[in-house]
């Protein structure tokens, strides 16, 4: 078995799901933290988003054997100021994009917690929304960030 | 408590010229007071609604209405959503419709549970209802000790009741909840913390599809000697496979695909709406709101522009998914085949695939559960249909199916493009004497229907024994497809509108959000102000001039401007009521154009609306500004294109760039709030003025006029070398 931490809680997987996309351990019966979305496999949505040792990683192209001994962090273990600002402001609409965003601008707000808002665009730029919350979304983290 | 007044109160009390409010038609339909509204024995209400959350916050709208009806606090409201045989029909959430149909009849329905209620608490405690008073649901009357809820009061007689007639709802100047701020979303939070996605669903079998490369090619020839791994599912050209691990479903799929040799069966008519294709259209002029087959009234024009839009995509961020469960052998009260879907028409999806299996509607369970954001009609019933196909090939095992990027990207069916031709004449005041508007297209409206000619959910006609989908025929109600909003907001002295119909789009073409509200406005407001160019008037002060009696228009233009403080500089302005009858909205959009990159960057972005009543201010924000953004994608990135074989050649995020967050404008929004009336709809409001208001600000910016989307830099220097 191949041990790492997940939200805080030692997890593990089995020594043949080493080159499985992470994002497919994260979410299978074993583990089942759903939280990580599948958006398209090919770095290009940040759906995936989760961070591992604090840094933002595609889960749906990095090998799980990666994380071996390394802490996972998702949107379902981020109970801090981000998470909250989005949920209060609604900063979402079907939400799909939501748990990637809140990774990528936790991932900030640990290193800067008063980024301005082209900061927070750019940080959040590998972030895809269809539904085109980004406005409400940037004007969350604006307003958490004390601008 | 006030007393509610019956409607007739406006006629008189000698009840001359007695006015009858009909009920809405849900429950006319649906008269039973329990298909509507339930109270829990643990305190809760449950409100059904037969519509659907896709993202615009529509249960926690409900919940508001409910709520604010029975006076009872939003957090006790439990809203079921979209469940065949538990839910009422009520259609396809779709055109914006929901809050003014299903929220018509939750607060019909709940004005009667409230008044039922009441009644029985006034018999109880011998106080006359209109003295009674109700918070959270407790009820209480001046003087009296005994305090009553809800929940003691219900007996058979309330479960049974049926709706007999219209009943007096809550004024709204008594308003605690609707229209006010501060509601926070039902879903938000699960769907940042757990699962809450049918992608999320538990399943036994996870399956993926191998398609063919388009919808024209058919299987050649499949080695399925590779050793089976799981299952695979072979029906004609539909190939799927099922495994218990999700990744071993995706590594199996990908060695079949390498496996599968197709060849390409039929070809795909012309993808460009050419003079031929148009010459060829059917035309329908306009007259009363409908069109009508026959010629077009020949009207004079001196100045005419043309504008098109290309195919655009829905490309939800996450790929169409669904789960099935076929059981084996079914018990005679239990249905065949049970499904979660996403699907915006849960009852027309199960009729469609009860026609398509050969199972009896009432053999087959549909239960919509979320997915992401749709914006139409997307790949979400075909996903449906795809997982029941896997489901009927391992009974008994509950089947998880999703799309890869590249099936959602290649199979969903396109937003279609439009060709618009504009003719004005302008008379010596520099007014309009004269007005033509000719769109042409492929049809908007090819959702999944029992009552259409064909199956139209993709699988079908991939299937041994193919199900072919329904021709395409023009649409010719009002205000629907290719005409939605052709007709101008504005008053001319003399006009002529007309859609002409393509039949045979090169792919399957359907609603995408607005359908062709969005060409049409782009076309009608990028015209109205070379028009005013024209006649050397503010873009502002020429649209005054010919929105005659519209005062609900002209508040929402002021307020535009009013916020944006003007349209100096590099600014423009779009115009429209939704469907010529929902949300009016203006917009205003500032720009800055790259002198060397000729890339466009939208600054900001003013947005105000007027929607009727306001239900949910902060959830119509996040519509109206969710649309703009959309919009703005659209118009500044997106073009589907084929291959030489007819294939959608977009298949990813890189070669369909979609509007990232570092290009988002700030966007500012005032509604215009008419509590005393109707809500009406918004979720697609904004798409047309908004992309409108970019190409006039473009203009403002540069002097170049852009009529073709998307304005890409490219598109700009064409422009430029004329
Ligand atoms: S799913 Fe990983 S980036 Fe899109
Ligand atoms: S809210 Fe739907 S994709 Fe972002």
């Amino acid at each position: 078995m191949i041990a790492f931490r997940l939200d805080g809680r030692a997890a593990q997987f089995s020594e043949d799901q080493r080159d499985t996309p992470l994002i497919y351990v994260l979410r299978d019966d074993g583990l089942r933290e759903m939280t990580p979305k599948f958006g398209c496999g090919l770095e290009q949505c940040g759906a995936c988003r989760v961070l591992v040792d604090g840094s933002p990683e595609y889960a749906c192209t990095l090998p799980a054997g990666a994380v071996a001994n390394r802490h996972v962090e998702t949107s379902a273990g981020m109970d801090g100021a981000v998470r909250r600002a989005l949920i209060d402001a609604n900063a979402t609409q079907c939400g799909y994009c939501l748990p990637g965003i809140v990774v990528a601008a936790e991932a900030l707000f640990r290193v800067d917690p008063h980024p301005t808002r082209d900061q927070i665009a750019e940080a959040l730029d590998a972030q895809l929304c269809r539904c085109g919350s980004q406005p409400r979304v940037l004007r969350a983290l604006t307003a958490l960030a004390g601008w | 408590m006030p007393l509610r007044q019956p409607a007739a109160r406006a006629a008189g009390a000698n009840g001359v010229g007695r006015l009858v409010t009909p009920l809405p038609p849900g429950l006319t339909t649906v008269p039973s007071l329990g298909r509507w509204i339930r109270l829990t024995d643990d305190g809760r209400v449950v409100a059904l609604t037969g519509k659907v959350e896709i993202g615009q916050g529509l249960l926690t709208a409900l919940r508001t209405v409910v709520a604010e009806e029975l006076d009872v606090e939003p957090g006790r409201v439990e809203v079921v959503s979209a469940h065949t045989g538990r839910t009422p029909d009520e259609g396809t959430t779709a055109g914006s419709m929901s809050i003014e149909t299903s929220g018509a009849n939750l607060r019909q329905a709940s004005a009667w549970a409230r008044r039922l209620l009441l009644e029985r608490a006034s018999n109880r405690l011998g106080v006359p209802v209109a003295r009674l008073d109700v918070a959270d649901g407790e009820i209480r009357a001046p003087g009296v000790n005994e305090r009553l809820d809800y929940w003691q009061l219900i007996d058979a007689a309330f479960l049974d009741f049926e709706i007999p007639e219209h009943t007096p709802e809550k004024p709204p100047a008594e308003y605690r909840w609707v229209g006010h701020a501060g509601q926070r979303r039902v879903d938000v939070e699960a769907k940042a913390t757990a699962a809450a996605f049918v992608h999320d669903a538990p399943a036994e079998l996870h399956a993926r599809l191998v398609r063919p490369p388009s919808v024209n090619h058919r299987l050649a020839e499949l080695d399925i000697r590779v050793a089976s791994p799981g299952t695979l599912v072979v029906d004609g050209s539909f190939v799927a496979v099922a495994h218990p691990s999700e990744s071993e479903a995706v590594r199996w799929a990908e060695r079949v695909a390498d496996k599968a040799r197709w060849r390409l069966a039929l070809r795909s008519p012309r993808a460009e709406i050419d003079e031929q294709r148009r010459a060829a259209a059917a035309a329908f002029p306009i007259r009363d709101g409908r069109p009508v087959r026959g010629p077009r009234r020949e009207i004079p024009t001196t100045f005419r522009a043309t504008y098109s839009r290309p195919f655009l995509m829905h490309a939800s961020l996450g790929p169409s998914a669904a789960s099935a469960l076929w059981h084996a052998d079914g018990l005679a009260s239990a249905p065949r085949l049970v499904i979660e879907s996403a699907s915006q028409g849960i009852e027309s999806l199960r009729g469609v695939i009860a026609r398509a299996t050969g199972l009896d509607v009432d053999g087959i369970e549909v239960r919509h559960v979320a997915g992401a954001g749709c914006y139409g009609h997307n790949g979400a019933d075909d996903a449906a249909f795809d997982a029941a196909l896997v489901a009927r090939a391992v009974p008994g095992r509950k089947v998880l199916l999703k799309w890869s990027r590249e099936d959602e990207h290649g199979f969903e069916p396109l937003g279609p493009p439009m060709h618009i031709e504009m003719g004005a004449k302008l008379d010596a005041r520099g007014r309009v004497a004269a007005w033509t508007h000719d769109v042409y297209g492929f049809t908007h409206v090819s959702r999944p229907s029992p009552r259409a000619a064909g199956v139209d959910l993709l699988s079908a006609r991939l299937l041994g024994e193919p199900l072919e989908p329904s021709p395409s025929r023009p649409a010719l109600a009002p205000e629907v497809g290719i005409h939605r909003n052709a007709l101008p907001i504005y008053a001319f002295p003399a006009q002529e509108v007309t859609k002409h119909f393509i039949a045979g789009a090169p792919v399957r073409t359907s609603a995408l959000r607005g359908l062709g509200a969005q060409g049409n406005v782009f076309a009608i407001e990028s015209f109205m102000d070379e028009l005013a160019h024209e006649a050397d008037v503010s873009p502002d002060e020429f649209r005054r001039r010919h929105l005659g009696q519209d005062a609900r228009a002209v508040a929402v233009l002021d307020a535009a401007l009013a916020a944006s403080g003007g349209l100096a500089g590099n600014r423009g302005l779009g115009l429209a009521r939704y469907k010529n009858r929902q949300c009016c909205a203006a917009v205003v959009a500032e720009v800055a154009v790259d002198d060397s990159t000729a890339a466009i960057r939208v600054a900001k972005l003013w947005i105000a609306a007027d929607a009727g009543r306001v239900i949910d201010p902060d959830g119509l924000r996040n519509q109206l500004e969710g649309g703009a953004i959309q919009a703005l994608s659209w118009c500044l990135k997106e073009a589907v294109t084929f291959d030489s074989e007819g294939a959608v050649a977009n298949r990813d995020w890189e070669s369909y760039p979609i509007l990232r967050f570092s290009e988002v404008p700030t966007v500012e929004t005032v509604l215009v709030d008419h509590p005393e009336l109707d809500p009406v709809g918004a979720g697609e409001a904004t798409v047309g003025p908004t992309s409108a208001a970019l190409a006039n600000a473009v203009f403002a910016a540069t002097g170049l006029r852009v009529r073709d989307l998307p304005m890409t830099p490219e598109r700009l220097r064409q422009v430029a070398a004329g």
